[in-house]
């Protein structure tokens, strides 16, 4: 019986080494220490045994078991690894494959330029307003300081729908609309961007572009808070370095008015083919607030003063990404817009 | 304006700055220099020289050889081509060496053998326009006086020596559209002293009064109206020097008489006109609106038809000239006119201006007189005239002049307080550099101590107010130095109103749906309608019209974005761009009632054709109906919409009858989705299954919700339950959704479809679908038996009103 029990030993030993996976390792398990197993076949054998012997083999079956049930956990702890990491194996992938397209909509540049816009002149403490697009000639004229026959009208071929409503020509119209409504109440501080029109189609010309429209009321605003406003916004838009230059210039709803210009974004104001080796680019038209355009809309300018500017966002959009051509941004290519 | 450098030289001192620098000191303080022109620009070694003499070529019929005394101490011998040379004619050389504006470069030649050392020059060439040229010269060589001294560089003897300034003036600065005008801001710039011109007249013994009678009648359109007379005017070409500094001013030299009242416009901004006083009625002129139905010959000989808010000038029978635009041909003057009546007036602008445009009429004149000219300058302006015209030997001028005036003439007042000028620039200007200023400016100062009391020319009509008055001081004083401060005012907040950040969530959430968003005009037009299908008594016919398009494609306003978004669809289309999905945000316009604004409708479009991006692990996504409709329910959901149902819509001619819907919120129809009719897609040179939505985006910023908040989790489990079953074709989703609803009781929390199958297996004619109930209750815990009660009671209903079979 020693000898069945060193035989039995023996092969569970081999028959363990030999198992390939768990499953084999299993009906190992089963072969030689299953409740029908030839380990306990043995045992059941001792019957026969005398009394001496019994507890002598009876140990030894014991420690059998105990050895081979120690070499099973081993045996299976290792397959058991080596199942996980064959298994890692097969699933290896190409990593350097695509992933699984997520495909984001791309906001207009013009969107994007006007957005920017709004949040630095918000950061300044600007309200943003709005106001139609089809305007009565009061708002987009006259209460601007620009009478019916007024020479400065020929600066603006309008569209119009009737004798007394057209096609806004600039945002400035938000101007009045606004004060009309806040008037005699200080400080007002509001930009209105939006879609102005003008009857001009040309290479640098588009019957429809945009504008945002800025102006600040109150106590005590001079033209000097005009510049450092327009510094502010200049810098925060085409970096710190940027300076500002300020051109005497003609607008029937400022007095003093002023056009300014950017130091080149392209050259830094070296010169180049951009700014027409001026080393400036013009960008914003701004002034001080005529008195009668304050007095019109209900303030009293003897009270306040208030400045205003505005500047178009076809401009700004070009230089800021170096669109050389007006009409991309209204062709809508969608191999164009991809690129932003 | 053009602004001869040399011209200007006479009136103020500018031997201390370049035309460059001056250039720029002026554009830096409010009168723009837009451009410098060197008018000698390209010619060198070019001199006068008189022609010896001149031999026929031997060898060429066409050649002319002519020996030429150029100063040089010995005769040059030059082939020309040119037919109009005579021995003894001055005519311009260029010598070899010499460069022309063309860029040509002379040199030593033979021509047909015979030596050629140089080259005798056309006006054309050397860069005149050929019409201005006196008759002889034109199409030839260009024949200068006989008196012109030979050796001479030609650019002086041409007045080519000079640099024009070309002025971008702003509509205020109307008083820069004359030589004095802009010599008196030139010194103000400069701070060098003005010299305008001495005018001294040197009158007959006749008296003008008895010889001509004014009356102006409508006086509201013309305020002040000299009139000079002169006898025995002999025509003739004006000087040589009269005739460059038109010619750099870009005006033609015509005849002595003409070039006196443009030159006298260009010095003193005034227009003139002469009328030939033996042709007027009457001797009588009169200032008056025209009557109905009255005509006039103007001088580019057509007739004119007249309207009664034209201002006329007439004699005592008829119009003789359209005020202040064109002169009427009867009264022109001519070679046999013995004697004028000159006209210095003072016209209405903005009559002008609408005569002007009404008649396509623009001229140097009337452009002055839109802008505004000088109401207390009508006289020296005359007078001007009336020196010149003794000065070039034209006339005579008879004593005195008849000056009409209907208002006072006076320098206006204005009062300048220092204080304001602070307060408006931010910074104290001392006050002698505030005098200095504005005298410069040629305006009287007064010092009242804080307060300036400033008289104001009536040339400069562009200032009425203190204001006007602060920005000549602030821009001569130079905006650069104004310093640069920030408002100190109380803190502001900016914000975006509702609207606004509704309108930024819309934009957002499409965009990262995958739709790229576009921007087209507002235009459109009937034909792009019909392209889409719309009948003609649609709403969306109605448009806003425009009076003046640009083109028919643009003469009315959109009522739709969605033939926008074809057009860019198609543009890109045949472009070989495959996939498609875009949207816009953007206005529509609804006309309303005569004499008020239209409605402007904020409206969100998108359009998708083709398939979502190629991609190696699987099949693309077609983009149909059911990719568009779950970005318009992402939108929903984002905008925190509730209410929404969509319900089909057959009868939309411009989309798919099978294939669209209307989008309804808590049952008001806020937009429509679907597929757009083949036809549709076809007019738009599309082809392919091009689908869109349109929503009333307005009513979407109206029903949105943005307010969150927060309801508790469940704390119990729920149960979920799939049920399936087989239904008519014909049975919408939404019916059964209903159903479910409706009876699925307060423990019924979602119900999704998760499959939908017409084929084999399933009937003709019907469809099987499933879906996916979940119960939960907030208190406990669902039992087997309550969820089953209530699924039965769904099936139930769902058997009864749409026949639906449960599959086993």
């Amino acid at each position: 019986m020693r000898d069945q029990l060193a035989k039995i030993k023996e092969e569970a030993v081999a028959a363990l080494e030999a198992a390939r996976d768990l499953e084999q390792l299993n009906e190992v398990r089963v072969k030689f220490l299953g409740k029908k197993g030839l380990l306990t076949g043995v045992l059941r054998g001792m019957g026969g045994l005398s009394a001496e012997e019994r507890p002598v083999i009876g140990q030894l079956a014991n420690e059998v078991r105990a050895y081979l049930e120690e070499q099973l956990e081993t045996r299976q702890e290792s397959l058991k690894s080596a199942g996980k990491e064959s298994r890692l194996l097969v699933e290896t992938i190409d990593v350097t494959l695509p992933g699984q397209p997520v495909v984001l909509g791309k906001m207009h540049p013009l969107t994007t330029v006007l957005e920017e816009i709004k949040d630095i002149f918000m950061g300044l403490g600007f309200t943003i307003e709005e106001g139609p697009e089809v305007e009565t000639d009061y708002y987009n004229f006259e209460a601007l300081n620009l009478p019916k026959d007024h020479p400065a009208r020929d600066m603006q071929d309008s569209f119009y729908i009737t004798a007394e409503t057209l096609l806004r020509t600039h945002t400035s119209p938000v101007q009045p609309r606004t004060m009309e409504r806040l008037a005699p109440r200080v400080p007002v501080k509001a930009i209105a961007p939006g879609k102005v029109y003008r009857r001009d189609d040309d290479a640098t010309h588009s019957p429809m572009f945009h504008q945002v429209e800025g102006f600040i009321i109150d106590k005590g605003i001079t033209f000097a808070d005009l510049k450092g406003v327009l510094l502010t916004f200049v810098q925060q838009m085409f970096g710190a370095d940027r300076e500002i230059r300020l051109r005497p210039s003609f607008f029937p709803f400022t007095e003093p008015s002023a056009e300014v210009d950017v130091s080149c974004i392209m050259c830094n104001g070296a010169g180049c083919r951009v700014c027409s080796q001026t080393g400036w680019l013009e960008i914003l038209g701004s002034g001080m607030m005529h008195p009668r355009v304050l007095e019109m809309s209900g303030y009293d300018p003897k009270e306040v003063t208030g400045f205003a500017f505005g500047m178009g966002v076809e401009r700004i959009a070009m230089l800021k990404y170096g669109i050389d051509d007006l009409r991309l941004l209204f062709e809508n290519d969608l191999r164009f817009l991809a690129q932003f | 304006m053009r602004v001869s450098y040399k011209w200007l030289k006479e009136y103020v001192d500018l031997s201390q700055t370049t035309p460059q620098e001056l250039a720029d000191k002026m554009t830096m303080s409010g009168v723009a220099v837009e451009h410098l022109e060197d008018l000698g620009e390209g010619i060198k070694n070019i001199v006068t020289g008189r022609l010896a003499k001149i031999e026929k070529h031997p060898d060429a019929d066409k050649l002319q050889i002519c020996q030429v005394d150029a100063g040089t101490g010995e005769l040059l011998q030059i082939v020309t081509g040119a037919a109009n040379v005579r021995e003894g004619q001055v005519v311009p050389v260029a010598l070899v060496g010499a460069e022309l504006p063309s860029g040509l470069k002379i040199k030593r030649s033979k021509l047909r053998g015979v030596e050629s050392l140089g080259m005798l020059c056309s006006g054309k060439e050397l860069g005149l326009d050929e019409k201005s040229l006196a008759e002889e010269s034109q199409g030839g060589i260009l024949i200068l006086p006989a008196d012109t001294p030979i050796g001479k560089d030609i650019k002086e003897v041409l007045g080519l020596d000079d640099v024009v300034l070309e002025l971008e003036l702003t509509p205020n600065r109307a008083d820069c559209l004359s030589m004095v005008g802009v010599a008196q801001e030139v010194a103000a710039v400069l701070g060098v002293e003005f010299h305008p011109p001495m005018i001294e007249v040197k009158e007959t013994e006749d008296n003008i009064e008895g010889l001509a009678r004014v009356d102006i009648v409508d006086t509201d359109l013309c305020k002040r109206y000299v009139a000079r007379i002169f006898r025995n005017v002999k025509t003739a070409p004006s000087p040589q020097w009269m005739q460059q500094r038109l010619r750099a001013a870009g005006m033609r030299p015509i005849s002595n008489i003409v070039d006196i009242t443009n030159y006298v416009m260009l010095e003193m901004g005034q227009p003139l006109h002469a009328f030939d006083y033996d042709t007027l009625g009457g001797q009588q002129i009169i200032v008056r609106r025209a009557v109905p139905g009255e005509e006039l010959v103007t001088l580019d000989n057509s007739v004119r038809k007249l309207e009664p808010e034209m201002l006329v000038i007439a004699d005592a029978k008829a119009p003789v000239g359209l005020a202040g635009v064109m002169g009427g041909l009867d009264s022109e003057v001519t070679d046999e006119t013995k004697t004028i009546l000159l006209e210095s007036a003072y016209f209405d602008g903005a009559c002008i201006r609408r005569t002007s445009r009404k008649l396509g009429l623009g001229s140097e004149a009337s452009k002055r007189f839109e802008k505004g000219i000088d109401l207390g300058g009508c006289v020296r302006a005359a007078d001007r005239a009336a020196q010149l015209m003794v000065e070039l030997g034209a006339g005579e001028i008879v004593r005195g002049v008849i000056d009409i005036c209907v208002t006072s003439v006076e320098d206006k007042v204005i009062n300048l307080s220092l204080e304001r000028v602070g307060l408006i620039l931010g910074i104290e200007i001392p006050k002698d550099n505030v005098v200095n200023i504005l005298k410069g400016l040629g305006f009287g100062v007064e010092d009242q101590g804080a307060q300036l009391v400033v008289k104001v020319p009536t040339r400069r009509n562009d200032i009425t107010l203190e204001e006007d008055l602060v920005e000549e001081v602030a821009r001569l004083y130079g905006y650069n130095n104004i310093p640069t401060t920030l408002p100190d005012g109380p803190t502001t907040q900016g914000a975006r109103t509702y609207g606004q950040q509704v309108h930024d969530l819309i934009r957002k959430t499409i965009l990262s749906c995958g739709l790229t968003e576009v921007l087209t005009l507002s235009f459109s037009n009937q034909k792009l309608l019909d392209n889409l299908r719309i009948p003609q008594d649609d709403s969306q016919r109605r448009a806003v019209v425009l009076q003046n398009p640009l083109s028919e494609e643009q003469n009315m306003l959109r009522t739709t974005l969605i033939p926008g978004l074809l057009e860019v669809t198609a543009r890109n289309f045949a472009r070989r761009v495959k996939d498609i999905a875009i949207f816009e945000l953007g206005n529509t316009f609804e006309p309303t009632t005569e004499g008020k604004l239209p409605v402007e409708h904020l409206t969100l479009a998108g359009m998708a054709l083709g398939q979502t991006a190629q991609n190696w692990q699987g099949k693309p996504v077609t983009m149909d109906f059911y990719y568009l409709k779950g970005i318009v329910e992402a939108l929903f959901t984002a905008l925190g919409l509730t209410g929404v149902s969509y319900a089909a819509e057959k009868s939309n001619p411009s989309f798919h009858p099978g294939r669209t819907a209307k989008v309804l919120v808590k049952g008001e129809e806020i937009g429509i989705i679907g597929q757009l009719h083949p036809d549709v897609a076809e007019n738009f040179d599309l082809s392919g299954e091009v689908y869109a939505f349109q929503l009333a985006a307005d009513k979407l910023v109206e029903k949105a919700d943005l307010v969150k908040k927060y309801r508790s989790l469940p704390r119990f489990p729920g149960m979920e339950r799939d049920m399936a079953f087989v239904v008519a074709r014909d049975v919408e989703a939404a019916r059964i959704l209903e159903i479910i609803r409706a009876n699925g009781g307060d423990l019924l929390q979602d119900v999704t479809i998760f499959d939908l199958y017409q084929g084999q297996q399933i009937k003709e004619g019907y469809k099987s679908m499933a879906f996916s109930l979940k119960y939960q209750a907030p208190d406990r815990t669902l039992t087997d038996e309550e969820v089953n009660q209530v699924q039965a009671g769904i099936e139930a209903k769902l058997a009864e009103e749409v026949g639906a079979q449960l599959r086993g």
